[in-house]
């Protein structure tokens, strides 16, 4: 584990929101292959840092590397062009629009030949079966490709998001609580399907509140609190009431990486 | 067993929703053919159909700007704007085409200049509309210097006078237009991404946004392609009518609103169909002379048009309710 180049990086990341100082100086790690947790209070500022991670908000200030190289990302298709795909808290569908519609948004596929060249004409059909064997994947059962998303379950709706994050990524998945809406069964295969992500050599992200999904497959864990991180540990050395102190701040993590205990 | 194949007709109609539109079209038409004797004729049924083709023209420009959760006050200003440029033009000597070319292009122009506030300036469309509409309204008074303008140019015409004979149906190329406008429009919304990014936008603006679709952009073609829906609806008004008069079409942006929502597209944006709203802008014209056949008047009429409006959108919002 010599020094690798992270995949995605961030420096000192400023986000403000009026007086609301949503990312507060943040810096930000992915190595190659891992899965990241990060952990933090409600309001610690994840969601936020993920989404200057994935181009969905500009930072004021700070800078985001790519394999090392700085980018600048202006909107989410510029990540998407990096090969970043996200999951976001809110999911990011169309309720109204049909499943493959969904799945496809943003990245339509037309047919070959001047039907699509000349005519516009998107592969509906080609679509819908693509749509079908990434959502079979993932074992999400949904009678057809056709229905409005807005007739899914919570559940299923989160299926979707999260299997068009994991067939599209080609370099970072990033998870904004993908297990959130789920059942016991449910998030067991999306914690699955986030190893297989690994495992095909894609770094994830892995945003979480629940601790023992994050002590069973993460790698590291990055601890933010108060829009910045505060620690990164594994989950290996440390426990799980150990990541909490550091969460609500009870704990931190001192200069040579000890835990120190903080009185207030 | 009937439970399960009533969810599966109800779920039908809440995703192809001209449905109901259409059975209340074919419902009315059966109605007036019964109770009265000359609703049927042919004669009556072109009429009709030549009755709703500016609104349903412009009902087709709003439906895009609504299907993006926008709404659009001056589109009928726009084209009467239009019909204006086009026959004081040819009074001046201009060549008709290009006369119509330019009352077009002045439609295709409002309608960037109200696109590109709405997405520059992130007013709300109805404001930008209204404003838009006020100002409209003026500079045609003052481009018509208090009078209107006939229109003997065949190309401003054409739509109107040149008619062919289906049976005993006269059918003016104005129709094959409309109907033209209507398909082309169903194919770019159903078929391409554009469509696709159209109804995510009205859907849900920021989903969209996270999605990769630009926003701004597919608002900003939404009402430059509207406008030019508009243009040709100035045309269309011609056809029908060859004098171009300020004072016309005066509750045309309510009347479009009125097609729209009969034909099942949601005010709220990310629902709906342009094939709706044809059936809706029919729905109005055949209530309108059925109504006029069974000898009741005109002010009948809107009450009844205004009471099928607030139906329509009742019976939307209790199928959606149900839905959830
Ligand atoms: N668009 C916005 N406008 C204003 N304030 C915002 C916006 N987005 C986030 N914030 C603020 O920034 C802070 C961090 O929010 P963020 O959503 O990033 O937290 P989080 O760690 O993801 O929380 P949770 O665990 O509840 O999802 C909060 O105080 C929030 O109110
Ligand atoms: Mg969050």
């Amino acid at each position: 584990m010599s020094e690798q180049v992270p995949v995605l990086q961030a420096r000192g990341l400023v986000k403000r929101y009026g007086k609301v100082t949503a990312i507060d100086g943040a810096d930000f790690d992915l190595l190659p292959g891992e899965i990241l947790a990060v952990v933090g209070d409600n309001g610690a500022g994840k969601s936020s840092l993920i989404k200057a991670l994935s181009g969905a908000v500009v930072p004021d200030a700070g800078e985001i590397l790519v394999d090392g190289e700085a980018v600048r990302f202006s909107g989410p298709l510029d990540a998407r062009r990096h090969g970043i795909e996200t999951v976001y808290q809110d999911l990011a569908l169309a309720p109204a629009q049909d499943i493959a519609t969904n799945v496809f948004l943003g990245r339509e596929r037309r047919r070959s030949g001047p039907l699509g060249s000349v005519f516009r004409l998107l592969d509906a059909g080609g679509m819908r079966a693509e749509a079908a064997r990434i959502l079979g994947e993932l074992d999400i059962k949904i009678k057809s490709m056709t229905q409005a998303v807005e007739t899914l379950s919570g559940g299923q709706r989160q299926g979707i998001a999260v299997a068009r994050a994991a067939a599209f990524g080609s370099r970072v998945v990033i998870m904004d609580e993908p297990t959130a809406a789920l059942g016991v069964a449910e998030s067991a295969k999306v914690l699955d399907l986030i190893q297989r992500i690994r495992d095909r050599g894609l770094p994830v992200v892995l945003i979480s509140h629940n601790m023992p999904h994050v002590f069973e497959i993460a790698d590291r864990v990055h601890v933010h609190r108060l829009g910045r991180r505060v620690g990164v540990v594994s989950p290996r050395e440390r426990t799980m009431n150990e990541v909490v102190g550091l969460i609500t701040g009870a704990l931190a993590l001192s200069d040579n990486g000890e835990l120190v205990e903080v009185y207030r | 067993m009937s439970t399960k194949t009533k969810g599966n007709v109800s779920e039908f109609v809440l995703r192809t929703p001209a449905v109901g539109p259409a059975i209340a079209l074919v419902a009315a038409v059966v109605v007036f053919s019964l109770t009265t004797n000359t609703f049927l004729d042919s004669d009556n049924l072109s009429l009709i159909v030549q009755q709703s083709l500016v609104v349903g023209t412009l009902a087709l420009g709003q439906t895009l700007v609504i299907l993006t959760g926008g709404i659009d006050l001056a589109n009928a200003a726009t084209a009467v704007l239009g019909t204006l440029l086009m026959a004081k033009l040819v009074v001046g000597g201009v060549p008709g085409t290009v006369a119509l070319v330019t009352g077009i292009a002045a439609a295709v122009a409002i309608g960037a200049l109200i696109g590109g506030i709405v997405t520059g300036a992130s007013l709300p469309p109805f404001i930008v509309t209204l404003g838009m509409l006020t100002i409209v309204t003026a500079v045609s008074r003052i481009y018509a210097e208090g009078r209107s303008y006939p229109v003997t140019d065949d190309t401003l015409a054409f739509l109107g006078t040149r008619q062919y004979l289906f049976g005993h149906v006269e059918v003016t190329v104005g129709m094959g237009l409309a109907l033209l406008m209507f398909v082309g429009a169903w194919y770019a919304l159903t078929k391409t991404a554009w469509g696709k990014h159209v109804y995510a936008v009205g859907n849900d603006p920021e989903a969209a946004r996270l999605s990769g679709i630009n926003v701004r952009r597919t608002v900003l073609s939404v009402y430059v392609v509207a406008g030019l829906v508009y243009g040709i609806a100035a045309w269309q008004a011609l056809g029908r009518v060859p004098n171009a008069d300020p004072n016309a079409f005066q509750m045309g942006n309510l009347d479009s609103i009125t097609a729209v929502v009969l034909g099942g597209t949601s005010l709220f944006g990310g629902r709906g169909s342009v094939i709706g709203t044809l059936v809706g802008a029919l729905i109005v014209a055949v209530l309108r002379s059925g109504l006029t056949q069974a000898g009741i008047d005109s002010l009948y009429q809107d009450v009844a048009t205004g009471v099928l409006v607030i139906v329509a959108v009742a019976v939307d919002r209790f199928s959606r309710r149900k839905q959830r």
